[in-house]
């Protein structure tokens, strides 16, 4: 007769000190563990309940400014320098950690209308509203010598935006034509034009950097490669886009800030159809940025709030707003994936969190581990009924909400117009546009 | 294998490519899952018991003594047995994790012991007939909640003439069935009454729970067994079960049938799969129940004096524990506990700093007793019904489909080749792709309309045949 109890050894099982840590022996079998789909539900909805406790995504505003901001740009080396030039022709250096201002240089008379950052962090350029491009040094000058910027360029015209080439010494402005510099010239090597009467934004590729990109006042975005002689093509819209930006993961992907309330995200080999159309804002877009990852975007509005975009989604997962915010006009998502600036016409500048219910600062294993958990958790159960209505609830200002509906019920309208016009005409005689394909008016080659 | 939940899901052919993505790293990472599961089941400490007869013995008459001989000092210590003849018959409940024991004999008598240390936590008399024991004892008029110590926590005078009581650990709640034929569940946590069901069946006399998915089992003298849920006021199922009444009820994942000789009068199921019987006053323990053929002969047997009132298993341990006239014996049947648990669920081994947390993390967890249902994963399954309407909604708003997949528009700049004649050629290289779901759906109905043809057709057969002659016809 051969027999064996199940016995234990209670030694194996509880701790030999009591400075150390407890046994937790585990078992995965599915049948110890019942209700597994229930419980990870209650789980999911506790963890939307407290991410939306924890949003609190406001962290910091950079005083000084006597005149609201026009444009932010970071230092391309160093996380925690930051620019800012405002519509009196001051530009301020700030430090984001210890939110101060370490310098200030009156840069031009009238608007600074665009700051850019040499790649190797040594230097900036302004350009401004007196017809100047100035080169100025990174740290400031020495007790009791005066601010003098390197190099200054004298224009023809007015310069209204500039960006910086990714590795070689060249610079790009905008203004009446879009003129390519080297730095130790004083007149551009080459200018692109197309008969256009002003261009609002210039932007360097990131990825493939002899590819350039600009929105001008004819509605339209314009193509251009600098080993060409002319402009490569340009996609006509309905409006005018005040910005763009190029998406630094994909080289092919820029995503246009337009009037009419929308971002449009086009691929540079399709531009007949944007990739996708993102609406939620109630008012003109001004400015857009992606976040270094390429995943996501934050658009400021002329509505007083600025939303973070999933790239491919269109609609935002996330809506920033506070009283004392008037009109953003410039936007911009730190090099560190965490924090986006805003810029506005109250002169501040504000500081806040991408993601709004994540701990800032150091986190132990365990708090890691909880946080993947709980944010797996909610993908999981991201279409319940019950999860969805937390997660995606975001508290509104009254005129945003009102304005919202407003727009709501005029697409509305203009969409039931259109199907009834379907109705009763000749099939076939109207056309079956999606909304993709309704706001581009024409490609240019 | 076991850790596999539900089946592989397919790709729907016309699927659009995001979804196609999604599916596919979403079966890759449950893949991944279940293999680092399976590889886990390796470092496992603990081996089950067994009992194996030799050539000629059997292995049910191998008696306790034998067994606790054979075996170590603390397995054999399992054996042993409580005379408590004055307090009349008891019944019994282990706690979760089977560290705690409690006994509660018909006159009266209530003791809570950590039996593994034979240490008395509590004991105390309360002067009525106890019916059945948890640390709620539902006494002769009301339900009373003791704690620990034994201090009288709450009377509860809604539940009156309690029969059978069942805690539910996931929900924190607690099913009671009365003679009155109410069905009520109480939230403990909250001490609110959720759900009073008037079972239109007579005095409750037979309860049991289905721990897979918390849907209360209800056993009737006329041998049917009802399936209830907190959320309806109807039984989910009613099956007929037996010719004569139903005396005693366990449930597990999947029921299957098995053959007794005589009636039993208790029955339990332990973690292994083991269900053993009790007659009057032996005890039967029967192995493979859960297997298709059906199983005769028992495993183990041991009699007892006096009539035995209740069985249980307890629950990581190869013990049986039985309650009877004479008072409290366990029995070893080696086989029966799980031997690995798992410790951020229920640990025997647990300090009270450990049982805090638990607590607390258990509490955070509680479901809703709206979620009790036939099927527990259902919220895992797509709500076909209610998408589909959805869908017919949008289409109706929006005026087209935009789940529909673009029609195949083929490249016009092919350096010479987009000739009218080559397009049409590539055109048709993709056509049988949307050709095929609507030959399919078409196939399909056609066989329907078939069949349903063949059928009217052999009903009229049928009734041709028949003439008002037929009667006379032999």
């Amino acid at each position: 007769m051969k027999v064996k109890v199940l016995c234990r050894n209670p030694d194996d099982y509880v701790r030999e000190t009591t400075r150390d840590i407890q046994r937790v022996p585990r078992n995965y079998d599915p049948t110890l563990h019942p209700f597994e789909v229930p419980r990870e539900y209650t789980r999911a909805l506790n963890a939307t309940k407290l991410e939306r406790v924890f949003a609190k995504p406001f962290v910091a505003s950079l005083d000084g400014h006597r005149d609201g901001i026009s444009c932010i740009t970071k230092h391309a080396k160093s996380l925690s320098t930051i620019i800012s030039g405002a519509c009196d022709g001051e530009v301020k250096v700030w430090n984001l950690p210890r939110q101060e201002c370490l310098r200030t240089v009156q840069a031009h008379e009238g608007f600074v209308r665009g700051i850019c950052s040499r790649f190797c962090g040594t230097s900036f350029f302004t350009v401004g509203d007196d017809k100047t491009i100035k080169q100025w040094n990174w740290e400031a000058p020495g007790y009791g010598v005066r601010e003098e910027p390197i190099n200054t360029i004298l224009g023809k015209a007015v310069f209204t935006g500039i960006d910086h080439h990714q590795r070689e010494g060249t610079f790009v402005t905008c203004g009446q034509t879009v003129d390519i510099w080297d730095e130790q010239r004083s007149s551009p090597i080459r200018s692109f034009s197309w008969g256009v009467d002003s261009f609002s934004c210039v932007r360097y590729n990131p990825v493939e950097t002899e590819l350039l990109a600009s929105c001008a006042s004819d509605r339209s975005v314009v193509l251009y490669d600098t080993r060409e002689s002319a402009p490569l093509r340009k996609v006509i819209m309905q409006l005018r886009s005040n910005t763009l930006c190029w998406n630094p993961m994909e080289a092919y992907y820029f995503t246009c800030a337009n009037e009419d309330y929308n971002l449009y995200t086009y691929d540079i080999r399709h531009l007949d159809v944007p990739v996708t159309v993102h609406m939620d804002h109630v008012s003109a877009v001004l400015d857009v940025d992606y976040s270094p990852t390429g995943r996501e975007f934050v658009s400021a509005s002329f509505d007083k709030t600025i939303r973070i975009f999933p790239k491919d989604k269109g609609h935002s997962r996330e809506v920033y707003h506070t009283k004392r915010m008037q009109h953003v006009i410039c936007v911009r998502w730190s090099a560190d994936n965490k924090y986006v600036l805003s810029g506005s016409d109250e002169m501040n500048i504000r500081l806040w969190k991408a993601n709004a219910s994540e701990k800032l600062g150091l986190l132990s294993a365990r708090e890691k581990a909880a946080t993947h958990y709980n944010k797996k958790l909610i993908e999981k159960f991201q279409h319940h009924p019950q999860v969805r209505r937390i997660a995606r609830h975001r508290h509104l200002p009254g005129d945003i909400l009102k304005q919202k509906r407003e727009l709501r019920e005029m697409r509305e309208a203009r969409r039931r117009k259109e199907q009834n016009v379907r109705k009763h005409s000749k099939p076939g005689s109207v056309p079956l546009l999606t909304e993709k394909e309704k706001h581009v008016v024409a490609v240019v080659e | 294998q076991k850790f596999q939940r539900g089946e592989k899901y397919k790709v729907p052919a016309g699927a659009r490519r995001r979804l196609k993505e999604a599916i596919i790293s979403s079966e890759t990472m449950s893949e991944l899952a279940q293999k680092q599961a399976a590889r886990y089941d390796l470092l496992l400490p603990e081996d089950a018991g067994f009992l194996e007869g030799d050539e000629d013995e059997d292995t049910n008459t191998i008696s306790q003594d034998v067994i606790a001989d054979a075996v170590d000092i603390t397995s054999g210590s399992k054996y042993f047995s409580l005379h408590l003849s004055q307090f009349g018959p008891y019944r019994l409940d282990y706690s979760r994790n089977g560290r705690h024991l409690l006994v509660g004999g018909k006159k009266g008598n209530v003791a809570c012991i950590d039996w593994q240390s034979k240490c008395l936590m509590c004991e105390m008399n309360v002067m009525e007939t106890v019916n059945d024991a948890m640390f709620a004892v539902a006494q002769k008029r009301w339900l009373y909640i003791y704690d620990s110590k034994g201090v009288e926590l709450h009377c509860v005078k809604k539940f009156n003439d309690v029969l059978r009581m069942q805690f539910l650990p996931y929900h924190f709640l607690l099913a009671t069935a009365g003679a009155t034929g109410f069905l009520q569940y109480l939230d403990v946590s909250v001490g609110k009454e959720v759900a009073a069901i008037c079972t239109k069946m007579g005095p409750l006399d037979v309860m049991s729970q289905n721990p897979h998915n918390a849907i209360i089992h209800l056993g009737h003298p006329n041998g049917t067994v009802s399936l209830w849920s907190p959320n309806q006021k109807e039984p989910l199922v009613k099956m007929l079960c037996h010719r004569g009444a139903v005396r005693s009820l366990t449930s597990f994942k999947p029921l299957n049938s098995c053959f007794l000789s005589a009636g039993a009068s208790c029955l339990s199921l332990s973690q292994r799969g083991l269900l053993s019987a009790a007659t009057e006053d032996i005890v039967q323990v029967y192995q493979n129940v859960l297997g298709s053929s059906p199983v005769s002969k028992p495993y183990m047997a041991h009699r007892l004096r006096g009539q035995i009132w209740g069985l249980a298993y307890c629950p990581f341990e190869d013990v049986l524990g039985i309650g009877h006239g004479e008072g409290f014996t366990s029995m070893i049947v080696p086989g029966a506990g799980e031997p690995n648990f798992d410790a951020l669920d229920t640990n025997p081994y647990r300090s009270s700093k450990q049982r805090q947390e638990w607590e607390v993390k258990a509490l955070l967890e509680k479901m809703q007793p709206e979620l009790i249902g036939l099927d527990p994963g259902q919220l895992s399954k797509v709500d076909q019904a209610s998408f589909e309407q959805r869908h017919k909604e949008q289409v109706e708003a929006l005026g087209f489909d935009p789940l529909a997949k673009d029609k195949f528009k083929p490249k016009t700049k092919k350096k010479g080749r987009s000739s009218a004649g080559a397009i049409e050629k590539r055109k048709r290289k993709v056509a049988h792709e949307d050709q095929r779901d609507v030959i399919q759906q078409t196939v399909q109905e056609r066989t329907e309309r078939e069949k349903e043809l063949k059928e009217k057709s052999k009903e009229k057969k049928n009734l041709e045949n028949k003439t008002t002659l037929d009667r006379f016809r032999k």
